[in-house]
């Protein structure tokens, strides 16, 4: 099968590589970059496990082809805490809350939810439980991921971190 | 009052502590079985069979062997003669299990079958040599309804000689006619709970890594029992315990599914030898739903007799289960505990059962949280039916036949020893949360609007944490390291349990450190002890006896030294926050960074007698048979009649799990439980078709509750303290038993002015309308 080049920016480091075109950029992501913060609960593109920020939107990488993140900005989870380990309000608030249990699903939560605050910073409990159905979660019974949800969105409107 | 693993003052147990997991989980550092990668590691697929039931006439691997980069195409000819034996520690080689080819040979059992495996560079090139690989399949009629099972000319297993894989009673109903004549009231139903599956969200999966060189075999696994792991492998292919290693950091959720070897996993473990490379298998969804294993689908005759005042008179169940074709284990005996556990947390003066497990072509059934569960669904399903026939409120009806406290202990008719709980406290605890008569007066004046809401109750009792053969037993080794900061080993592994955290916390107040001095290291076979996994309900108590033996030991070893260099005697040193203090002298003391440098470097100074090291290995062995937990499930609801909706109002559980070591790992261990509970009593169906298809093997057709779905859930705790260490008691299992009962009984409550009998799974809008439309 032909290989095709790709050029893009992971995690703010460019990336150039040939792969095939059916290469999916979950396993770009994991097998190339070596990034396996991205996790795959379905490959098909209804769990979430796998979402990643491509140009700052909230993307399933496992229905994404590499190719066609070519020239694209993508961010996983790897990127989202700052250099020295200081995590984000999302995942601050995930750990503050018991967000997490074995934190298979967890990247695609934070990944999804850091999308869903940027753009509705001032978010109702329903628009909350809306954002997050699109992530499967099969340990914590949403309960605290729907606490963290609530507390990053306070934070944020207190103006800390984000 | 908490109690602390080995007497120091308690600082953490007890407290809401953040979980040390979370760093590396919630930044993309967690290692997860797919997160392992070795130099030269090739990639395994499975080829499966897509019929319920056929001959395998011949198997054609040429032109899948001709693709490039595929390495190697074994078929049950290559496989299966590398068997030595195949026996879980658990069963014992004594049970008759069902035989498990490895892979499929000569005919295949179910939709899903492994018929040939497949080993090449990358999984794209495993899964499109798997498409060429030739099965000469004859199809033969398939036992797919299990209810129709034991009378099907068809067999399953043709060596067994029957569908059914065996039998286990109780009293019959013959012994317990008197009680059913002389009754005042006597209810029966057959109740009816549908296939659905652990489904964690990370499936099965190993990389196993032969050294030929050496004879040692390396396995990363997906597993909740890495040691059970180790000892299964080393059984199947007759290598040293010692040569293999078996670790798992990460487990992405088990919940049942990942406490046994599976067919699928010992393909791998025989074919490591043969690649001689390492070789990753990881299960993608369709696959975990295919051939992973299901649970639940059962159904029972269940009937109950009451006296004129509604007090339970008799109990009977007559229970049927549905194991597939490849059950793992053995499923009689805990088919048998459905029987023995009917009874549940009420006064039952008689009871009798007959469990019956039946072979079919579909997928085998495997453990899922409380496998048992099925005892609190007929049993509170029931009785709520009982009480609408006999018209009383099924909160009074309970309330005259809850176990009360100066009963205990108690046992039931079927010999099972019920002590340290607390039934009706945490029923009314549960009822006073909820508001009862507040809710009935809402739900009349609903009515009147034509709304119709529901309130149903659950109370169940759980056997956790066995304390017999292999389950019976943990064992810990604490190193004080010669800075002072510690390492708790122990067999354990995260599984989304919390248990690094759980042990960090008992290991911090057991000698007195700081939290943040305290690491563990976990699910390595060639580092920790062995130990029976996560499974049972079991972690948070034997764990908690391992940590007390092992710190008690050190202790003893600190304070000998503190006493010897401060000279004070050892009943005035006090141990905390990382420092050995004289009591009432606090500025005289040492740190643990001092002591553990006389204990290393300076052997000499040491006291008579008191070893060199701060090291220490201790087992602990149960000090119970079983700790028994209870807990009360409350949940309102309202029901569209005319869409068949169901929208989930309030959820309560009240529980006595004892003391509580983190209640936030406890809160969370109950919510994940109960909402599993609902996505069964109202979503997930591990479904078939008459000819044995699956036809649930997407996450668009099996529907996981989502969180759009699920109530907020409140938490009321009693603590009753078990007789294990702590007084701890299991949690890990309750919320899946609880949670099904109370949805159904919330539903058939709110459906009640339309006069139907709820008496199968899942409630799914379809289900709710024809129910109404037929009323």
């Amino acid at each position: 099968m032909g290989e095709v080049p790709v050029h893009l920016t992971v995690n703010g480091r460019r990336r150039e590589e040939t792969v095939e075109p059916r290469l999916t950029l979950a396993d770009f992501l994991r097998d190339r970059c070596h990034l396996t913060g991205t996790h795959l609960g379905c490959e098909h593109g209804v769990c979430g496990a796998c979402t990643v920020l491509v140009d700052g939107a909230a993307v399933r990488s496992c229905l994404m082809f590499a190719v066609q993140a070519d020239g694209a900005d993508v961010t996983t989870i790897e990127g989202v805490a700052s250099p020295d380990g200081d995590l984000s309000t999302v995942q601050a608030a995930f750990r503050d809350c018991h967000g997490l249990q074995c934190g298979f699903c967890t990247p695609g939560f934070v990944m999804s939810v850091t999308a869903f605050l940027r753009d509705n910073p001032r978010p109702t409990d329903e628009q909350i439980r809306e954002a997050l159905s699109g992530t499967l979660c099969r340990c914590t019974g949403y309960q605290g991921i729907l606490k963290a949800v609530r507390q990053a969105a306070d934070a944020g409107q207190r103006g800390e971190r984000s | 009052m908490t109690g602390t693993a080995a007497g120091g003052a308690a600082r953490f147990i007890g407290a809401r502590v953040h979980r040390v997991e979370d760093a590396r989980l919630l930044t993309g550092r967690g290692t997860f079985v797919d997160d392992i990668s070795l130099p030269g590691m090739l990639h395994a697929c499975f080829v499966r069979s897509p019929f319920a039931r056929a001959a395998i006439r011949a198997i054609d691997t040429s032109a899948a062997r001709g693709l490039a980069g595929v390495q190697f195409v074994f078929t049950a000819a290559d496989l299966n003669p590398g068997v030595k034996e195949q026996w879980h520690t658990s069963m014992g080689p004594g049970s008759p299990e069902t035989p498990r080819p490895p892979l499929a040979e000569g005919e295949a059992r179910f939709a899903g079958d492994p018929v040939a495996l497949v080993i090449a560079e990358t999984r794209y090139v495993a899964e499109d040599a798997a498409d060429l690989v030739e099965v000469d399949y004859d199809p033969l009629p398939a036992v797919v309804d299990y209810a129709e099972a034991e009378h099907a000319e068809a067999l399953v297993h043709e060596s067994h000689g029957s569908n059914v894989i065996g039998e286990i009673a109780g009293l019959s109903p013959s012994a317990l006619e008197d009680v059913f004549a002389a009754a005042a009231h006597v209810v029966s139903e057959t109740i009816h709970q549908q296939a659905y599956a652990p489904v964690p969200m990370e499936g099965r999966g190993l990389v196993v890594d032969y050294s030929g060189a050496t004879g040692e075999l390396t396995i990363y696994a997906a597993t909740q029992v890495p040691h059970e792991v180790r000892l299964f492998c080393s059984r199947l292919l007759g290598l040293p315990e010692h040569r293999v290693r078996v670790v798992m950091r990460d487990t992405g959720g088990g919940f049942g599914q990942k406490v046994m070897v599976q067919r699928d996993e010992m393909c791998l473990m025989l074919a490591a030898p043969m690649v001689g490379t390492p070789v990753k298998w990881v299960e993608d969804r369709r696959e975990n739903l295919l051939a992973a294993g299901k649970s639940r689908q059962e159904h029972a005759d269940v009937k109950l007799a009451f006296d004129v005042d509604g007090a339970i008179q008799g109990a009977y169940i007559d229970f049927v289960q549905d194991c597939g074709a490849y059950p793992t284990p053995w499923p009689v005996t805990t088919s048998a505990a459905v029987g023995m556990l009917f009874p549940g947390p009420y006064r039952v003066p008689r009871a009798g059962f007959t469990c019956k497990a039946i072979y079919t072509n579909t997928v085998g059934r495997s453990a899922y949280r409380g496998p048992w569960q099925f005892e609190s669904l007929a049993r509170e399903v029931v009785l709520d039916i009982s009480a609408r026939r006999m018209g009383v409120d099924p909160i009074e009806l309970r309330r005259r036949n809850l176990l009360r406290r100066d009963e205990l202990p108690y046992t039931n008719p079927n010999g099972m020893p019920y002590d340290s709980i607390s039934p009706l406290e945490t029923f009314e605890q549960a009822l006073a949360m909820l508001g009862y008569e507040a809710f009935r007066r809402e739900q009349a004046e609903a009515r009147t609007a034509g709304r119709h809401l529901g309130v149903g109750v659950s109370n169940y009792v759980e056997p956790s944490t066995p304390g017999y053969g292999y389950y019976g037993t943990e064992a810990a080794t604490i190193r004080v390291e010669p800075s002072g900061t510690v390492n708790v080993y122990i067999a354990g592994g995260s599984t989304g349990n919390s248990i690094e955290t759980t042990v960090v916390q008992m290991a911090a107040d057991a000698l007195g450190v700081k939290i943040d001095d305290v690491n563990t290291i976990q699910g390595d076979t060639a580092v920790t002890s062995f130990g029976a996994g996560a499974a049972g309900s079991r972690s948070g108590s034997m764990t908690a006896g391992a940590v007390r033996e092992t710190a008690t030991v050190l202790r003893e070893r600190i304070l000998a030294i503190a006493a010897h260099k401060l000279e004070a005697d050892t009943e005035d040193i006090e141990l905390a926050d990382s420092r050995a203090s004289v009591r009432g002298a606090p500025a005289t003391g040492l740190s643990f960074a001092e002591l553990a440098a006389l204990a290393y470097f300076e052997p000499g100074s040491l006291p008579p007698g008191v070893p060199a090291g701060l090291e220490a290995s201790a087992r602990y062995t149960a000090d119970a048979p079983v700790i028994w937990v209870n807990a009360t499930h409350v949940c309102t609801c309202e029901v569209d009649a005319t869409t068949g909706h169901v929208k989930l109002s309030r959820y309560i559980v009240s529980e006595d799990c004892g003391p509580m070591i983190n209640p936030d790992v406890v809160e969370g261990q109950i919510a994940g439980g109960t909402v599993q509970g609902i996505g069964g009593a109202l979503y997930e169906h591990l479904a078939y078709d008459e000819d044995g298809n699956p036809i649930a093997t997407t996450f668009m057709d099996y529907l996981l509750p989502t969180a759009t779905e699920v109530p907020v859930i409140e938490y009321g705790h009693i603590e009753t303290p078990s007789p294990g260490p702590g007084g701890y008691k299991g949690v890990g299992e309750g919320g899946a038993i609880g949670a099904p009962p109370a949805v159904v009984n919330a539903v058939a409550d709110a459906l009640s002015p339309f006069g139907v009998t709820v008496t199968r799974l899942p409630l799914s809008p379809a289900q709710i309308v024809a129910l109404v439309d037929q009323s």
